[in-house]
């Protein structure tokens, strides 16, 4: 043994490269916490989906207004199942992977411990505020300003604690899911800071800084980029671990993954225009939103075929292992959702699927299949190995899976045949030149197919619930290994650069160069798109005749966001026949100039409102205050809820100065000292309104917040047709 | 709309470096030792199966 041992210190020619071997623990109770986290919140959010996919076809039984209202319930459920459940779904992988990808336990316990409760707490905030029609009404950003300040503290700790363990780690190498993960953490930040920039009013209340236009364009950056990085990278990174663990394979190709994630990263960022074309965002914009858009599909697609391919050899395992099914159907989705999203950034095609339930189907390909699927696979792999159990039910998985795929299916298929229709109908001219449907014929027209998708959406969810009880009861009859022994050598001496070593291994090492190489890559991205916008005044016409908002209006409008309206109704008239026919001249930039925030909207499952004050659009006062109480009383097989408690809800005056006051500090030309007359002048204009309802005999006080709304709907569009003339600015 | 100029040229500049990059780093043989570390992953340094106090 002496002998054997001194023959072979002998042959090795330099010093051992590698430390002490260390013993170490990972920290199983955070991933347990964070699996505990996705299971419950995963069926919570999927149920909220499947409550508002049946408001829209149960309208009058389900719309309990004002707290389950469809346009306060529906982004409760994006926001629970992006943030609730993939939130806590990247988190629980990631303490999984990382530490094990590092060989190191986290750098802290306690602000693993802040990150977990702080984001539940977070995750709660918004299941309380969002019913209660507290929201920014941008999308995916939907949070009131303290809330967005939580959000921040929670996302720098997940990261600090992220870093300190990058640095103590006892792997050199950064596996390719880690670069993922350092993305992931780096542009959410910059995003979310961005994209949540404004003005509180209250404690409540806020107004974002951008207007019109450049509120929309950073909207839809930051939209864009959230279903990129907080829906995408991370689960790469996921997929990157997890499937080749699953499997017990390398991943197909590492030389892959690595061009992948940086082509990924530097193109995503400026795909954020395709949510706004034939919008009123200058072109070069769109254009540029377009092209980077479509060369996403090139990066996107060789993370596919790596994940697809790391089975290569290995499919009979796919047969018989219900995780890999789980983690098949995922990755085909994630192709799938991949090559549609740079089809349908193109104008053609986006000209027809753009505010049509198209656009819906498309995200839950890429929600239910990509995030949804992977996240169960990932669940059944990790539960019994942290629990040192084994999976309670085999069957139950199998059935899951099914249930699941077919759920899916039902899903999306319903809803892309009926955005299809919806368009075409949509679209739709008689011989004699005249829109062939109204607009209500193609809501009505929707209706079973709704329902169709709503009975997917309850297969999925079945599928879901299916997994708890499977997953609790693995974990009963488990027993927790919280602190899961290891050992590694430490990582020793300084790294020294090697003749012909590519200069990419040395970033791979070294994360301080890699965050700041990451950061500028995005930052590049965003700041080309973004800053011309703001600079050149050219791009934003200024029309002379808009004017800002009335006292009233802007309390009417930001009920008109309270109540979530942007949901169903756009306010966006694209320049094609079809609706400018319906709807009338197609909408300008310089419109919007003092809409803080921007209602474009981006789905009509009700008609464009950016009009609905001129022409032929025009209603009375009465006609809205009947169709405010009773939808259905005046257009018969309307989907929207009755919004009568604004009947008798008094508005709250008590604001307007704080409101005005803030939107002068953003620009808006009210006189100075306004804030303090602006309620008289709210009075008297609540007054007219009430007047002219009680002379078409309907009693209401002027107090009333649907004075309010009636009064900012009977606004709308009316700027433009009042003088035509369009002003470039010098 | 000189912006749209600058853009396209910024663009086309950026997308052509991140082709030349490629093209270079393929051509050396640059990525051809990038693949020990996807195998290296799938080996486990767990030690025990028990739960252990990290004290």
């Amino acid at each position: 043994m002496q002998l054997e041992q001194s023959t072979l210190t002998t042959h090795v020619a330099e010093p051992p490269v590698t430390g002490k071997r260390e013993t170490f623990f990972y920290d199983n109770a955070i991933v347990s916490n964070f699996a505990i986290a996705t299971i419950i919140w995963g069926v919570v959010g999927m149920l909220g989906g499947l409550y508002v996919a049946f408001e829209l076809v149960f309208p009058k039984v389900l719309n309990v207004g004002p707290w389950f209202n469809f346009g306060r319930l529906r982004p409760l459920h994006t926001n629970a199942v992006i943030f609730a459940f993939v939130g806590n779904g990247i988190f629980m992988g990631y303490y999984y992977s990382i530490q094990r990808l590092l060989k190191s336990r986290m750098w802290s316990d306690k602000l693993s411990k802040i990150h977990f409760w702080g984001w539940q707490a977070i995750i709660v905030a918004a299941a309380i505020t969002l019913p209660l029609g507290i929201t920014t009404s941008k999308e995916y950003a939907e949070l009131e300003w303290p809330i967005d300040i939580a959000i921040t503290v929670i996302w720098v700790i997940f990261g600090w604690n992220m870093f300190a363990t990058i640095l103590k780690r006892r792997e050199r190498h950064l596996y390719v899911a880690v670069w993922f993960y350092i993305a992931t953490f780096i542009t959410v930040a910059v995003l979310h800071v961005v994209n949540s920039i404004e003005i509180p009013v209250s404690f409540f209340k806020s107004y974002p800084v951008y207007a019109g236009v450049q509120d929309a364009l950073v909207q839809w950056w930051y939209g864009h980029n959230a279903v990129a990085f907080f829906l995408t990278t991370p689960y790469l990174g996921l997929m990157y671990y997890f499937m080749p663990k699953a499997a017990n394979r390398p991943v197909y190709s590492y030389k892959l993954s690595i061009i992948h994630f940086w082509a990924l990263i530097f193109l995503y960022i400026w795909a954020g225009p395709h949510h706004l074309l034939y919008t009123a965002l200058p072109n070069w914009a769109q254009s540029l939103g377009i092209v980077f858009s479509f060369m996403l599909i090139f990066p996107s697609w060789g993370g596919m075929i790596n994940g697809l391919l790391t089975l290569r050899g290995a499919w009979d395992k796919v047969r018989d292992d219900v995780i890999l099914k789980f983690m098949v159907v995922a990755v085909t989705a994630y192709g799938m959702a991949t090559f549609e999203g740079p089809m349908l950034s193109l104008k053609t095609i986006n000209a027809v699927s753009h505010f049509t339930d198209w656009t819906i189907a498309h995200v839950h390909v890429g929600g239910l299949g990509w995030n949804g699927m992977l996240t169960f696979g990932i669940l059944y792999w990790l539960i019994p190995r942290i629990f040192k159990t084994e999976l309670y039910s085999k069957k139950l998985a199998n059935f899951h899976f099914w249930i699941a795929t077919l759920g899916i299916l039902f899903w999306v298929i319903p809803m892309y045949w009926a955005g299809f229709m919806q368009s075409f109908m949509w679209k739709q001219f008689t011989p004699s030149g005249q829109l062939k449907y109204q607009f209500l014929e193609t809501v009505t027209f929707m209706k079973p197919f709704y329902a169709v998708r709503g009975f997917g959406g309850l297969l999925f969810v079945t599928g879901a619930i299916v997994m708890m009880y499977n997953l609790f009861k693995t974990i009963a009859k488990g027993k927790i290994v919280a602190n899961e022994q290891a050992e590694a050598p430490a990582l020793v001496g300084a790294y020294t650069r090697h003749k012909g070593e590519h200069w990419h291994r040395w970033i791979e090492r070294k994360p301080t160069p890699l965050f700041i190489a990451t950061l500028i890559v995005i930052l590049i991205g965003g700041a080309v798109e973004m800053i011309p916008t703001f600079m050149i005044k050219s791009n934003v016409p200024t029309i002379a005749s808009v004017k800002p908002y009335t006292p009233l209006e802007l309390q009417g409008r930001d009920i008109y966001v309270r109540e979530g309206c942007y949901l169903c109704h756009s306010q966006m008239v694209r320049p094609f026949r079809s609706e400018t026919e319906r709807y009338g001249e197609y909408s300008k930039a310089g419109e919007f100039i003092y809409d803080h925030p921007f209602q474009w909207g981006s789905k009509r499952t009700g008609p464009d409102l950016a009009r609905e004050g001129t022409g032929n659009l025009k209603k009375s006062n009465a006609w809205h205050f009947n169709h405010l109480d009773d939808p259905q009383s005046i257009s018969t097989g309307s989907v929207m809820p009755a919004y009568s408690f604004l009947i008798d809800d008094v508005l709250d005056t008590t604001t307007t100065a704080a409101k005005i006051r803030a939107m002068q500090k953003l620009g808006v030309p009210y006189p100075a000292g306004y804030d303090k007359t602006a309620n008289q002048d709210l009075v008297k204009q609540a007054d007219g309104i009430a007047v002219d309802l009680k002379a078409n005999g309907i009693k209401v006080k002027s107090d009333k917040e649907i004075i309010a709304v009636i009064a900012y709907l009977q606004r709308l569009g009316t700027d433009v047709t009042k003088n035509k003339v369009v002003v470039e600015n010098k | 709309m000189s912006v749209l100029i600058v853009l396209v040229i910024v663009s086309v500049i950026v997308a052509g470096c991140f082709l030349a990059a490629f093209i270079w780093s393929v051509r050396k043989g640059q990525y051809d030792d990038d693949y020990a570390p996807s195998v290296r992953i799938l080996f486990d340094d767990t030690v025990s199966t028990e739960d252990k106090n990290p004290n």
